[in-house]
């Protein structure tokens, strides 16, 4: 799956020994979900869409895998049929071996959105998935009570979601989904709405969380750093139809830290992606990255220059 | 700045002022024209007939009349009639309704075995109650369930949205013929007037709840019934508390053209039959009553309905 040795940025695939020794372990480990040929295709009014096609990967047991792509290459149509939320067209989705069909207690999901229960308590929110399931009250409550002291948020468990700030109730919706003990964690730009240092915070937690529990993440991101940080193996899709470019194993060592961010593997790592998902345009291509597209008509005072 | 204009500027008092002010303004036209003669005033009440045959005293006639016979009599020599400028019988004064408000809870009624005008209100109540609540124990799960299964809404839903458009007064004589000529009639108007429009604007409601919400749901392992009983009521229930109160409303205005059917009953009997009196202040009492009734019930509903939810701070404007 290795894209061919890029001289100008060789080295995002040179590993430290323990690094490679790392990701050795990670490939002896069991796999919990397999993506096999899969693609997605749907009518829109101009006809046939194809959203994914022939996309292949393994995750294995605790292993943190982040799927980056630019804006409409699929990466959430991808996590929503992980998921069982949409159908897909052709290829196979196996859980532990097993095909998926639809939604399942196996599979938790953080969304970006909120998507707690606004009429429940935050501690009533992380009971849902217990209760679902046929536990009694009891037992749902005393889960619960633990699932949100280990998020840290046992002061707030009888708050209701509004008052909580935007990270926090991200944290409920991670215990809500890890109440389960779900195979695998699927995480849809869950911090995409955070601001800056809210996020910084909340990928810092989700590492502790992931360090201490046996769970595997499957990510969803458009930040790079936040992907570089984060994961074992990055999966870079590209759009139209959405493709898998090439499966990135991240050789920043671990434990990772904020301080990483200036060193040289991840910098590397990074200009590869970015060279991956913004490659050089060809004239008249892109219009997002071509703002120089027409005149700008000017609406001020015309001696009025801010620059 | 004075004092007052302080007082005055604080934003609540200015909306609580305001809210005053929105009544205080027809209730001051009202009171314009009935007690200022050059407003309006186009009858004179006759105090003395004088010499005119036709006059008796406490009639109205038009001031052209009557300024014709007040010139015809003083021609003759007659003595000359006298009276005050009027309102017509219809527009009773302010002070004459309020009496009328308070002596109509007091008073006995005229006519003997006639119902007074509280068991009138009562019964009125109760065909209202009836029929909002008939209508609502099919209409509400089955718009829940229109809205929740798309094929169950195209199924149910356009044949709805044909009969809705069929004036439930229609239903009149019908009703009669299947119901008989006592309450159930009534009640049968205000479920066809309610019911259809209910299933359509609580099928309505259910689609807008935030898809996210189902979706965690059904992640966290919720499917089928336990999924509408525990994500789509709970979610929608702010909002279908709403739609029930708009849906009250428009059960009230049904009220009564259905007391007309069959036997004329509650305030809609009160009513007519105060006005073939000529009682214009009482009929004006009633349906002043029934204004109270329904905005009063609906200010409460909407104080309810925040004390009910109180997650949904912010969301919505009762």
């Amino acid at each position: 799956m290795n894209a061919p040795q890029n001289n100008s940025q060789p080295s995002y695939l040179e590993q430290s020994p323990e690094v490679r020794e790392r990701f050795q372990r990670i490939y002896d480990r069991e796999t919990i979900l397999e993506v096999r040929q899969l693609s997605k295709r749907y009518q829109t009014p101009q006809g046939e869409t194809e959203a994914l096609r022939g996309i292949d990967f393994k995750v294995h047991r605790r292993e943190f895998v982040c799927v980056i792509g630019p804006s409409g290459c699929g990466k959430s149509t991808l996590i929503r049929i992980l998921a069982g939320l949409d159908k897909h067209s052709d290829g196979d989705v196996l859980l532990d071996g097993k095909p998926v069909n639809g939604p399942g207690r196996d599979r938790g999901m953080v969304f970006q959105g909120y998507s707690l229960f606004p009429w429940l308590t935050v501690k009533e929110n992380v009971m849902f998935g217990p209760e679902m399931s046929g536990h009694t009250r009891n037992t749902a409550d005393n889960q619960a009570r633990q699932w949100l002291d280990l998020v840290g948020l046992s002061k707030f468990a009888d708050s209701y979601p509004h008052q909580l700030s935007g990270g926090m109730r991200q944290r409920v919706a991670i215990a809500r989904a890890l109440v389960n003990e779900p195979r695998i964690l699927l995480m849809d730009e869950p911090f995409g709405a955070l601001d800056a240092q809210t996020r910084a915070k909340m990928q810092h937690h989700l590492l502790d969380i992931w360090k201490n529990l046996d769970i595997t993440i499957l990510f969803i991101t458009h930040d790079l750093d936040e992907a570089v940080y984060l994961a074992d193996r990055i999966l870079v899709l590209k759009p139209h139809p959405g493709e898998v470019q090439e499966i990135i194993e991240v050789p920043v060592p671990r434990p990772r830290t904020p301080a990483q961010f200036d060193s040289p593997v991840f910098r590397a790592t990074k200009a590869r992606i970015e060279a991956l998902i913004h490659p050089p345009v060809e004239s008249g291509e892109d219009e997002e990255n071509n703002p120089e597209a027409g005149p700008m008509i000017r609406f001020t005072n015309v001696t009025d220059n801010v620059e | 700045m004075s004092a007052l204009t302080l007082w005055l500027n604080a934003p609540q008092r200015r909306r609580a002022l305001l809210t005053v002010g929105s009544f205080l303004l027809p209730i001051l036209v009202w009171c314009l024209v009935s007690y200022l003669p050059f407003v309006w005033h186009p009858q004179v009440l006759i105090d003395e007939p004088g010499g005119v045959d036709y006059f008796q005293t406490g009639m109205r006639v038009d001031r052209s009349d009557f300024a014709d016979q007040l010139a015809d009599m003083a021609q003759q020599g007659l003595p000359l009639p006298s009276g005050s400028p009027a309102n017509p019988i219809y527009l009773p004064a302010p002070h004459e309704v309020a009496k009328a408000f308070y002596s109509g809870f007091t008073s006995p009624p005229e006519q003997k075995n006639a119902p007074w005008l509280h068991e009138s209100l009562w019964h009125s109540i109760q065909i209202i109650f009836w029929g909002f609540v008939i209508s609502s124990i099919v209409g509400v799960p089955l718009g829940i369930l229109a809205g929740s299964y798309a094929s169950l809404g195209r199924l149910s839903e356009p044949f709805i949205e044909f009969f809705r458009y069929l004036p439930a007064p229609a239903f009149g004589a019908l009703a009669v013929a299947v119901l008989g000529i006592y309450d159930g009639p009534k009640i049968a108007i205000i479920v066809i007037g309610t019911f259809f429009q209910q299933v359509l604007i609580i099928a309505n409601t259910t689609r807008k709840l935030e898809a996210t919400l189902i979706e965690a749901a059904r992640t966290l392992g919720s499917r089928g019934w336990r999924l509408i009983a525990r994500v789509v009521v709970p979610g929608i229930l702010p909002n279908l508390y709403q739609d029930q109160r708009i849906l009250l409303g428009w059960a009230w205005t049904y009220l009564i053209v259905a007391e007309l059917i069959g036997t004329s009953s509650g305030i809609t009997w009160y009513i007519t039959q105060q006005a073939r009196y000529q009682h214009f202040d009482n009929v004006y009492a009633a349906i002043i009553i029934i204004g109270i009734i329904g905005f009063g019930s609906d200010l409460l509903l909407a104080r309810l309905g925040r004390k009910l939810f109180p997650w949904n701070t912010g969301r919505e404007k009762g």
